[in-house]
């Protein structure tokens, strides 16, 4: 059990920087993720922090303690891989106890531990099979059990859930996040995907291009996104960005529509600037049909383009300011392309960012 | 209906012409050999008849018998220290052969070094060189090292002549084994050197053995070099002791089809014997993590 610190962490390789000097730190028993497109340095990290890439400036601390130059079986952490990683010429039972047996453990604390791991993941029915004779769902499993039953001071997962289908990734999903709150360890936890993030975490690390965009808690950085990057990256579907400027107390759109300031944004505009009005789907829907109906708000009418029926809400694509943005309609209605709706903006949930560095205004 | 019952009737047609043409292939591949086996075990009146005796009227060991020295009749050709030789040349240069190959397939499959293309390439051209051409200059090469007529003469260039297949073979099954498998064990607590041997090592066993098997058959049926750099002996291997069977006027052959017989039988058992690694060997791509 341990806590991990990055400091000023650079991976290169050769002229080419991976990660450019990342700070963060993990407290012990934390569910971290760390979120990103591919190439944004998330797995580079999680590698470092293994032992298993060279740390090419900066320090690792797990536990308090340097570990840059200790291999991976000194830092006492676990690992779940994309692909599992199990080894296919032994059968579960040595899959998972294959760690305990290089410890040197005796061959009844081997039983005693993976019998134990085996009935908190449910493995113990698959113990003689081999990898070949397990689902996609049971070779999580035992990569899992395999990570948990050497009692770790980290596990860390590297995409452990990016090779099965939707409907299992989702089940594997509430297995690890159960598997969190009863092996309580510290878990880094890496992924591509944005819900992925949001009902693991109890931290997100939103990444890109080796640098750490922001950090905090899924509804911190769902609701107060620092950049751009994150507004459109956390939440499905991405937060719609519209260009205008500042015109007093009121946010001038493209083709001169004009919204205005979010109350609690006016302390960190000035007049002239040049902005982007960021507002989630979710918060653009027509009267009668949204989340929130009260609140400041802003109504415009809005001719329907397409509308996407998914049930209990349809998403709609419109056009606001010359430019196409995506809304939200809750309730069972049916909506024709063509139509002309009023919607509400709900603008105590709107955003604003800096129009040239991409910041959100309260950071600028 | 018709439709059905024609298009059965073609797909018979089909299998009964691959049939066909499998036993053609077959009967023109092993005909010669069948052909050897069966004048090992025919007397030389038989095997020179004219017109040609088809099916043998009489079968007799006796040409084994003449050239391991007992019976009537006897042959003076040490078969027996040409078999003791070709068993010593062959293994020794197999194991040394797969020990670099192991190692060198390896290093190319798992680590970046400098002129790593370069040295690679180097030893795909040097298995083209046809290993004849450079019998000259080896041949002088040994003569001054007093390597010629030697064990250890032929062993290190049967060495340098299946290298470069051992290394190629063997880092093409190390390449087919992801690299989260060795990540994995040394999370696991392993060395690098421990996850080789535990995990990596046990997953290319069949490649490593498909990988022996044709080093070992290359220096067990190699003749052109080992005629150049072999004397007496203490180095003649059974490919060159083939040759004794020819004197001036004559040929002996049925002592040399017997001898013949001699040396396909061990590459026969051990081809058997490790077929299963062969065809795990060839079908890796089943194993994945």
């Amino acid at each position: 059990m341990a806590d991990i610190t990055l400091e000023k962490v650079v991976k290169k390789y050769g002229a080419v920087g991976v990660v450019h000097g990342i700070d963060l730190t993990i407290a012990h028993e934390e569910f971290v993720v760390l979120v990103g497109p591919s190439g944004c340095g998330k797995s580079t990290t999680l590698r470092m922090i293994a032992g298993l890439e060279d740390i090419t400036g900066g320090l690792v601390r797990i536990g308090g303690k340097v570990v840059n130059d200790l291999p991976p079986r000194q830092r006492n952490i676990s690992m779940v891989f994309q692909n599992y990683a199990l080894y296919p010429h032994m059968n579960v039972r040595d899959n998972l106890g294959f760690g305990l047996k290089i410890a040197g453990q005796s061959p009844e604390e081997i039983t005693r531990r993976v019998a134990e791991a085996a009935d908190i993941l449910g493995l113990a029915p698959l113990l003689d099979r081999t990898p070949a004779e397990l689902s996609g769902g049971q070779r999580q499993r035992v990569a899992m059990g395999r990570a948990i039953v050497r009692n770790p001071d980290a596990f860390l997962f590297d995409e452990p859930l990016s090779n099965l289908d939707a409907k299992l990734r989702g089940q594997m999903r509430a297995e690890i996040k159960k598997l969190h709150q009863k092996v309580k360890t510290t878990v880094v936890y890496v992924t591509h995907d944005q819900v992925e993030a949001m009902t693991l975490a109890d931290r997100i690390v939103v990444m890109k291009d080796g640098h750490i965009e922001q950090v905090g808690t899924p509804m911190e950085v769902f609701n107060h996104p620092l950049t751009t990057f994150v507004a459109t990256f956390i939440g499905s579907p991405p937060m719609n960005l519209l260009p205008g400027h500042i015109d007093g107390a009121t946010v001038r759109l493209a083709d001169g529509t004009g919204v205005p300031v979010p109350d609690r944004l006016r302390e960190f505009v000035r007049d002239g600037m040049a902005v982007l009005l960021g507002i989630r789907p979710d918060d653009i829907s027509p009267v009668g049909h949204g989340l929130s109906q009260d609140g400041p708000g802003a109504e415009v009418a809005l001719t329907v383009d397409l509308a996407e029926p998914l049930g209990m809400e349809s998403l709609i694509y419109t056009r606001l300011a010359g430019q196409e943005v995506q809304a939200k309609l809750y309730g069972p209605r049916i909506v024709a392309p063509g139509e002309v709706l009023t919607f509400r903006l709900a603008l105590d949930r709107a955003h604003l960012f800096d129009a040239a560095s991409g910041k959100s205004v309260r950071a600028v | 209906m018709t439709v059905s019952v024609e298009s059965r009737a073609s797909k018979q047609a089909k299998k009964v012409a691959l049939w066909l043409a499998t036993f053609l292939l077959m009967l023109v591949m092993c005909l010669p050999g069948l052909w050897v086996v069966l004048s090992a075990f025919r007397p030389n009146r038989e095997i020179l008849a004219k017109p040609p005796v088809w099916v043998p009227e009489d079968l007799t060991l006796d040409n084994f018998g003449k050239i391991f020295g007992f019976g009537a009749e006897q042959v003076g050709i040490p078969v027996g220290s040409y078999f003791t030789n070709s068993l010593v040349i062959a293994l020794t240069s197999t194991v040394i052969a797969l020990i670099i190959g192991v190692a060198g397939g390896y290093s190319f499959a798992r680590y970046r070094f400098r002129f790593k293309g370069g040295i690679f390439l180097g030893l795909m051209l040097f298995r083209a060189v046809p290993g004849i051409a450079l019998s000259l200059p080896v041949f002088m090469m040994w003569s001054k090292l007093g390597l010629v007529d030697t064990k250890m003469g032929l062993i290190i260039v049967y060495v340098s002549l299946n290298v470069p297949f051992t290394i190629w073979l063997i880092d093409g099954f190390f390449r087919q084994i992801p690299q989260a498998l060795s990540e994995a064990a040394q999370v696991d607590g392993c060395t690098r050197w421990q996850a080789f041997w535990k995990i990596e090592f046990p997953l290319a066993k069949s490649g490593i053995a498909a990988a022996g098997v044709f080093a070992f058959l290359t220096s067990w049926n190699e003749f052109a070099l080992a005629s150049q750099l072999t004397r007496s002996t203490d180095s003649k291997t059974l490919p060159v002791g083939l040759l004794d069977f020819t004197a001036q006027f004559t040929i002996d052959w049925a002592g040399m089809c017997a001898m013949a017989v001699i040396i396909i039988i061990p590459a026969l058992i051990l081809t058997f014997i490790v077929q299963k690694h062969l065809i795990a060997g060839l079908t890796f791509g089943g194993v994945k993590g």
